[in-house]
């Protein structure tokens, strides 16, 4: 019951949070069910970025105002540096599926079983 | 008649205008909110690895819309610049690379598909109750009106950088703030500089095109020799 | 403008503000549309005439005003084509993409004090990354185009834009440095004056680094010698050969208005903005020579002197189109990392230096004594103001913009 009321009122931490949690829930589903490399990369992304919304939520300075559930410029800050690893470590995992791609000519991840068993 | 009709239409107008009252921060929100949820569901949906990427740039797009929406300018054209700009066009470079014709659309079976979806359900659950379960949360504390548009812009670019430099100089009335939360960004800055750095130096080494062990013209010369070789080398 | 029409006209919040953003965006089409169809013009009169040729001179008079016009007419009346094995969802959207990207850049453009259409305090960020965004519009239309020529243009195109953000970057930090805020208006407000007030003859490694910033904007929109990726000799057309009409048309307004961008971003940044060359409304009494110009045509002249220097840029930029030869990739790429990335790193380096030795660049800071100006810039953004303002002082100002520019003071401590 408490859910559909959320959408009366005015926008607040928590619509940030339910938009937050649908780009993780997808990031999830889509890092398990791709077999494509690079799609499983994609998901990584969106779940980096469904972090990042709820940092920005709890950190924003138009949502927030005097109320104990902001954490200020932190929320922002650690945005940032989320956004700085995400970068790092896609070019990383992009190198690997490269690598492995030139290695076994298929990017599909089903293939990548030779150290199974 | 006409004139009759057209009072009443145009006092009818003018009735919906002065009593309705569009929220453009709201109405904003709710495009950007669907499209990225849109986006990000379209990108789980579809098969084709190109338009996967297409659909993540807009998701992520949308995304930095909601970080501008939320006063975080820096961190929204930070987004724009370093994550779609950067980390998607490499992205997309890597589809391009190993988008071969049996490899763009490859279709999971039915089985994984259900698991995924029970997957999806419940985590989605979980979360959606943490968001809207909080009451602290759900109020806007900052009721902002049809245009947030100021004379001249707070410096939202000035405190973050001070705090990266070590320096907190952003105003905290509430005074509920331990000192922990206060500290300066300066030692996490300087370590993502040098992580930085070694991910490019290991990125490229990776990726690095790599020589055969014996020229072709050797090869196809000498190649039972060669095998003899290895064999006897081994 | 919002206030006059709530204040005045009575209407409710909602009605005015949506009237205000149409337009501003109405005004901004119009500036790229109108620009796109003037510049057309001048670049096949200019091609012309330094090929030693005429150029359009049959429609609409001696000079062939109405050409563009025809053009406009004639790419509407194309038959709509695609290839058989193209993508069809990416092949229609690819040029709205790179459209998007050109004309959400002008949000943050303040074409006078003022006059912008959202006064972002992250300007110049915004709009650098925002150009960069461009660049999938070209990759996309590249691959639905399933067609070996416009993959190797737009992964070429792509290479050379993503490269050249990194040395445009570096450029860009050096006005920015020198105003103390990104906010595109301050740094306009900041060279408010005489010409030598501009960042430009602010000290020599400003100087050199306009030269770098004009490189690697060039490369940036891929306009010759730099426009590999549209190379009409070598690859048919690059990225766009499989579009026609109104699709190559998107492409096209994309391109000239982010060359108008480019232009009036380095108009902004380096040559004083909306800024005349002689100061005629301080000394004709109009404002109170604080560079505050409220009054409206003022501002209706500043942006004609903007428009004036941008157009500037983009004819410099048809004219070194029709002059140099064109670059290959590797020399492209080497003059990206060899040449301006180094050069761009240093002149920062240098301009920093110089604004901590004599902060009020090289006219200003002339005949004052050091130690104030020293005092003053140390003082303002950040850095001892935290203790001087804590204990009532007022630090000194070097500069008129120091009171009300300083960050410090504003965040409200």
């Amino acid at each position: 019951m408490n859910f559909f009321n959320i959408l009366a009122e005015p926008v607040g931490v928590s619509h940030y949070l339910l938009v937050g949690a649908v780009l993780f829930t997808a990031g999830v589903v889509c890092m398990v069910i791709k077999r494509n490399a690079l799609g499983v990369l994609m998901g990584i992304e969106l779940v980096l970025n469904g972090a990042n919304i709820n940092f920005i939520a709890f950190g924003s300075p138009v949502l927030r105002g005097e109320s104990t559930v902001s954490i200020g410029l932190d929320g922002q800050l650690i945005a940032l540096f989320v956004i700085l690893l995400a970068a790092a470590e896609a070019a990383v995992a992009l190198a690997i599926t490269l690598n492995f791609y030139n290695n076994h000519a298929t990017v599909d991840v089903d293939r990548a079983e030779d150290l199974k068993g | 008649m006409n004139t009759g009709f057209a009072i009443t239409t145009g006092s009818m107008f003018a009735t919906i205008i002065s009593v309705a009252n569009i929220n453009w921060h709201g109405m904003f929100f709710a495009i950007f909110a669907l499209a990225a949820c849109a986006m990000a569901v379209a990108v789980v949906l579809t098969d084709n690895v190109v338009r996967m990427a297409f659909y993540l740039v807009l998701s992520l797009g949308a995304t930095a819309g909601l970080f501008f929406l939320a006063g975080a300018e820096f961190v929204g054209a930070m987004q724009l610049m370093i994550y779609v700009g950067g980390t998607l066009v490499l992205l997309v470079f890597g589809v391009m690379l190993t988008a071969q014709a049996p490899f763009v659309s490859m279709k999971t079976p039915q089985r994984d598909w259900v698991l995924a979806s029970i997957l999806a359900v419940c985590l989605l659950a979980v979360l959606v109750q943490a968001s809207v379960g909080v009451d602290a949360w759900r109020t806007a504390a900052v009721s902002v009106g049809g245009g947030v548009q100021r004379e001249a812009p707070e410096p939202s670019a000035t405190p973050l950088g001070m705090a990266l430099l070590g320096m907190r100089v952003d105003n905290d009335s509430s005074g509920i703030v331990t000192p922990s939360i206060r500290s300066g960004y300066l030692l996490p800055f300087e370590i993502v500089s040098i992580h930085l750095l070694v991910v490019l130096v290991g990125a490229a080494y990776l990726a690095r095109a790599k020589r055969r062990r014996t020229p072709r013209a050797v090869e196809t010369a000498g190649q039972s020799e060669l095998k003899e070789e290895v064999r006897v080398a081994s | 403008m919002a206030d006059f029409l709530i204040h005045t006209g009575g209407l409710p919040d909602w009605i005015a503000w949506a009237i205000t953003a149409s337009l501003a965006a109405f005004f901004i089409l119009n500036v790229i549309a109108g620009g796109a169809l003037a510049f057309i013009w001048a670049e096949r009169k200019i091609a012309a005439r330094i090929q030693d040729r005429l150029g359009p001179t049959r429609t609409g008079g001696k000079f062939g005003w109405l050409q563009s016009l025809a053009d406009g007419i004639k790419l509407l009346t194309k038959e709509d084509l695609m290839p058989d094995g193209a993508d069809g969802l990416l092949f229609r959207l690819a040029p709205y993409v790179s459209f998007c990207a050109s004309f959400a850049a002008f949000i943050a453009l303040p074409f006078a004090f003022d006059f912008v259409g959202q006064r972002l305090n992250v300007g110049v960020f915004f709009v650098i990354a925002v150009l960069g965004l461009e660049v999938f519009g070209v990759i996309l239309a590249g691959y639905a185009s399933a067609s070996k020529w416009s993959l190797f243009g737009a992964m070429r195109e792509a290479a050379q834009v993503v490269s050249y953000e990194v040395p445009l970057g570096m450029c860009v930090v050096v006005p920015v440095m020198l105003a103390g805020s990104m906010d595109l208006v301050t740094i306009g407000e900041k060279q408010a004056g005489w010409f030598f007030q501009w960042y430009l003859f602010h000290d020599p490694f400003t100087f050199i680094t306009f030269w770098i910033y004009v490189t690697c904007a060039v490369a940036s929109v891929n306009r010759a010698p730099f426009d590999l990726a549209e190379a009409e000799s070598e690859l048919v057309a690059g990225f766009h050969t499989e579009y026609s009409g109104l699709r190559w048309s998107f492409f096209f307004m994309a391109e000239y208005g982010s060359m108008f961008l480019v232009s009036a971003l380095a108009a902004i940044l380096f040559l004083g903005g909306w800024n005349g060359p002689v100061p005629v409304a301080s000394l004709l009494g109009l404002s109170d020579g604080s560079g505050d110009t409220t009054g409206y045509f003022v501002r209706l002249a500043g942006c004609a002197n903007l428009m004036t220097k941008a157009t500037l840029g983009v004819l410099i930029m048809m004219w070194v189109r029709w002059t140099l030869p064109r670059l290959r990739i590797d020399q492209v790429m080497t003059t990206c990392l060899k040449y301006c990335t180094p050069i761009a790193a240093v002149m920062f380096v240098g301009a920093m230096l110089w604004t901590l030795a004599l902060p009020g660049g090289f006219f200003r800071g002339l005949g004052r004594p050091a130690g104030e100006i020293r005092e003053g810039w140390l003082l303002g953004p950040g850095g001892m103001s935290l203790q001087v303002q804590k204990n009532g002082e007022a630090p000194p100002s070097s500069s008129r913009f120091e009171q009300s520019e300083s960050p410090v003071s504003q965040v409200g401590l």
